[in-house]
């Protein structure tokens, strides 16, 4: 195991350096200039030419790119090309914000999915059971966008209940607030996650509940949510956890569209605007963050599917 | 696995929404100690007119944090603000100017004539990205005999001078680093800037004249117009600056809770030609494209019933302004007579590099179908602003282009030969430079006016509408400005009853 993690931690960082290495250059591609989104439709050619010494893109591309690799050593992700304010400070800021909706309405997904999965599953014959499987077709089919539209409408502007948008100016200073605004995001994120996720929980639970050990378990007397609690769990848990890894990880990439719907300062709004703005730094420091926690949330789905199942621990590829 | 479970999942669920629904904390408080929450779509990029703040700085910053010593009101005038008076010499060649006395900055430092020096200076630097740096090239010398004198001696005449500096902000000269944080001596001090959100300022109570009528005032920022009318819908925000679309105006037009107000604005929309290259250097063709564009038509189908037409760059809020519509009306016949006469009667081909965002996308498919009649064809080349930038701005890589020109008396454009564009006629050179130079305003104006006309005759570029400046406000609130000229958007009269 001790082994396996350390290659798993060499293949983290590998995969962390190549990552950037691609971010960086992607965004050299781009057509146009960080400097432009400093200068009015009447700036002269100093002005242009001062511009583009303060963003530094006058220098040549290798040296743009160690002066960022040696800031990240550092564990410094520089200045905002723009407002000059510290990238490490705003990304943190807007992961207090990012963060909790992401982990909540992960959490809310999970419990969701799981029962209704398992229902569906259960109760394949029985009316509801029918009608959740179909409910959870749907969902996958519905874009996110829409889902924040329509709780928008009804719980904002009809109902008068949950505001429209926007965070606290206090941020956390009071919780409630705070939690309000996160509300209406949390749940249409839910929404849409649970959807996808109880229809991989329904065909693990159907594979459990076809299997030959619970066969066994069930003619050795034991009733059939004795024999799928003692041993359906464990089994059907390995796919399920994989595909979590890979939905929290889009659940973060997905809070770029929710963030937009609902105003929220978090990380994806910074990253739009660093996008519109053409600020290197601040886009840099979004994904290279964002990479980071989809690379842990990976590593943390192998551990945990290799703890749930001993066969795992065996194998011999550590890359999986 | 029972049916119950279903329920305390339907349960959580709710629970979860009503946790969400305890009411949030509402105060009432007394008028002159309001916060007013005004909603708009332009954040400032950093906090500093000379260092790219952008639209969005000049909108929460100008009059309300940081004063010039001139102000430009709501309706277009100049006034002095920290100027108390200033006398001109007869060559007009030097403006001596009195301060206001007892002018404190939100540090607490006394405003000097040192201060002044150095935040033009600041405009004037080789770092400097003002807008407006270009405008004070005639400032051969700034003096400061004493405390309370600053002595600008130019090396020609020029009649804006004092409109110049209403755009220049009196900076503490021992202040930090200005696109963080701020010193200026408005009624308003910045309290926080929350990037992405929010942008609050409080009154400031060492303020040398008539406090705000308010206490507090937070921007808030919106990426989408949707989003934005939502949050004055739910009474999140008191108002909106600037109303992007008539959609916008739909739920709030007739609705005795809102009111709309329609003031006059100075953005123009363009469909600028590169007159240097063929086909656009013929001015036939230039007025053939001119004349196949129904603009009424245009205007009313990005806007509906708000907006202006327009003939030349001129906006009705400058002083030489005239009507010009007839220049080069709606004519196919008349198009397609001129496009013949200029060697192009079976119609010919261009790019039009068009910006992304509205509302250019839909006004080039609507050229698209109106040059489509004529027998010219467009292809639309969509492009970011950052790429027009580059690609129109700066390499002059572009055959024709959109793009909204916001600021008030900018036909002096045309003056010049090297702007992006490319108009050159020497005689409208000429003009701009004196009229720059002119003893009096009605010179000035006289001269600026026959710019005007000949840029329409000659078709330099097409002048489609200006746009309508509307803002939207509960009716709980009033004393905001209307006009919001050049962006600027004063909020220390608003009071909310």
């Amino acid at each position: 195991m001790v082994v396996y993690l350390l290659r798993r931690a060499a293949f983290l960082a590998v995969s962390l350096v190549v990552a950037m290495v691609v971010i960086f250059v992607l965004l050299r591609l781009l057509p146009g200039d960080p400097a432009n989104a400093l200068l009015s439709v009447d700036a002269t050619p100093e002005q242009i030419a001062a511009a583009r010494a303060q963003v530094g893109s006058d220098q040549p591309l290798v040296q743009q790119f160690a002066t960022w690799a040696a800031q990240l050593l550092r564990f410094d992700l520089g200045e905002s090309y723009i407002s000059s304010r510290s990238v490490g400070d705003e990304v943190a800021a807007r992961l207090a914000i990012t963060l909790p909706l992401t982990l909540l309405a992960f959490g809310l997904a999970l419990v969701v999915s799981l029962i209704v999965g398992i229902t569906a599953a259960v109760k394949a014959d029985r009316w509801y059971g029918i009608l959740l499987s179909g409910f959870a077709q749907l969902g996958v089919a519905v874009p996110v966008f829409w889902v924040g539209v329509i709780l928008v409408w009804i719980f904002a502007l009809q109902l008068g209940l949950l505001p429209s948008g926007g965070f606290p100016r206090q941020d956390w200073e009071n919780p409630s607030d705070a939690l309000r605004s996160l509300t209406l995001p949390v749940i249409t994120i839910a929404i849409v996650m649970s959807a996808s996720l109880s229809r991989y929980v329904r065909a693990a639970t159907l594979d459990v509940l076809g299997s030959d050990y619970l066969r066994t378990a069930r003619a050795g007397g034991a009733s059939r949510a004795e024999a799928l609690l003692r041993h359906g769990v464990r089994n059907g848990a390995v796919p399920v956890v994989a595909v979590l890894g890979i939905e929290l990880s889009t659940t973060l990439l997905g809070a770029v569209v929710v963030e937009s719907v609902f105003t929220l300062p978090g990380l994806g709004s910074m990253l739009l605007t660093g996008i519109e703005q053409h600020d290197f730094a601040n886009i840099q420091g979004v994904l290279v963050v964002s990479t980071l926690f989809v690379l842990l949330v990976g590593f943390a789905a192998d551990v945990v599917q290799r703890l749930i199942d001993p066969r795992l621990r065996t194998s011999v590829s550590g890359n999986r | 696995m029972r049916r119950p479970l279903l329920a305390v999942t339907a349960a959580a669920a709710a629970a979860l929404l009503l946790a969400g629904c305890a009411a949030g904390s509402g105060t009432t408080e007394n008028a002159d100690d309001a916060t007013i929450v005004i909603g708009s779509l332009y954040e400032p990029q950093n906090l500093s007119n000379t260092q790219g703040g952008g639209q969005g700085v000049t909108e929460a910053f100008n009059g309300n944090v940081y004063e010039g010593l001139y102000k430009l009101t709501d309706d277009g005038e100049v006034q002095p603000l920290l100027a108390e008076s200033e006398e001109v010499s007869d060559d007009g060649l030097t403006y001596t100017i009195t301060l206001r006395e007892g002018v404190e900055f939100h540090s607490g430092k006394k405003l000097t004539s040192a201060d002044v020096k150095a935040s033009v200076e600041a405009v004037l630097a080789d770092d400097s990205k003002s807008a407006r740096k270009s405008s004070f090239g005639p400032i051969a010398d700034i003096a400061t005999p004493d405390e309370n004198t600053v002595v600008f001696t130019l090396s020609q005449r020029s009649i804006s001078f004092l409109y110049n500096l209403s755009y220049v902000w009196i900076v503490n000269t021992e202040a930090g680093d200005l696109t963080t944080t701020e010193d200026g001596t408005g009624p308003y001090t910045l309290d926080e800037w929350k990037q992405g959100s929010t942008l609050t300022l409080k009154r400031f109570d060492g303020y040398w004249g008539s406090a705000a009528k308010n206490a507090e005032v937070v921007f808030t920022y919106f990426t989408d117009a949707t989003a934005e009318n939502n949050a004055l819908l739910t009474g999140e925000i008191d108002l909106i600056t600037s109303i992007q679309g008539p959609d916008q105006l739909a739920q709030f037009d007739g609705n005795s809770d809102y009111v709309v107000s329609e003031g006059t604005s100075t953005t123009k929309e363009l469909l600028a030609f590169n007159d240097r290259v063929a086909p656009f250097d013929n001015v036939d063709v230039r007025k053939a494209v001119y004349s196949a564009i129904d603009t009424k038509k245009l205007l009313s189908s990005i806007w509906g019933d708000y907006g202006t037409l327009i003939g030349s760059m001129v906006p009705p809020t400058d002083p030489w302004y005239e009507d010009l519509t007839g220049v080069n009306p709606y004519d196919p016949a008349l198009s397609k007579t001129l496009l013949a006469q200029a060697g192009y009667a079976d119609g010919f081909t261009f790019t039009l590099d068009t910006p992304s965002y509205d509302p250019h996308p839909a006004v080039a498919e609507f050229l698209q179908s109106q040059l489509a009649e004529v027998g010219i064809t467009v292809e639309i080349n969509t492009i970011s602003a950052d790429e027009w930038y580059t690609k129109v701005f700066k390499d002059r890589d572009f055959t024709a282009t959109l793009q909204e020109h916001v600021n008030d008396r900018d036909v002096v454009w045309y003056g010049n030969p090297d702007f992006y564009w490319g108009y050159n006629n020497p005689q409208v050179t000429q003009w701009v430079s004196e009229a720059e130079q002119a003893t009096t305003v009605d010179e000035q104006t006289s001269l600026l006016k026959q710019v005007n006309e000949q840029i329409a005759a000659d078709a330099a570029s097409v002048w489609l509408y200006l746009y309508p400046q509307i803002v939207v406000a509960s009716s709980d609130v009033s004393g905001y400005p209307v006009n919001g000229l050049n962006s600027q958007f004063f909020a220390y009269d608003i009071v909310k009853s």
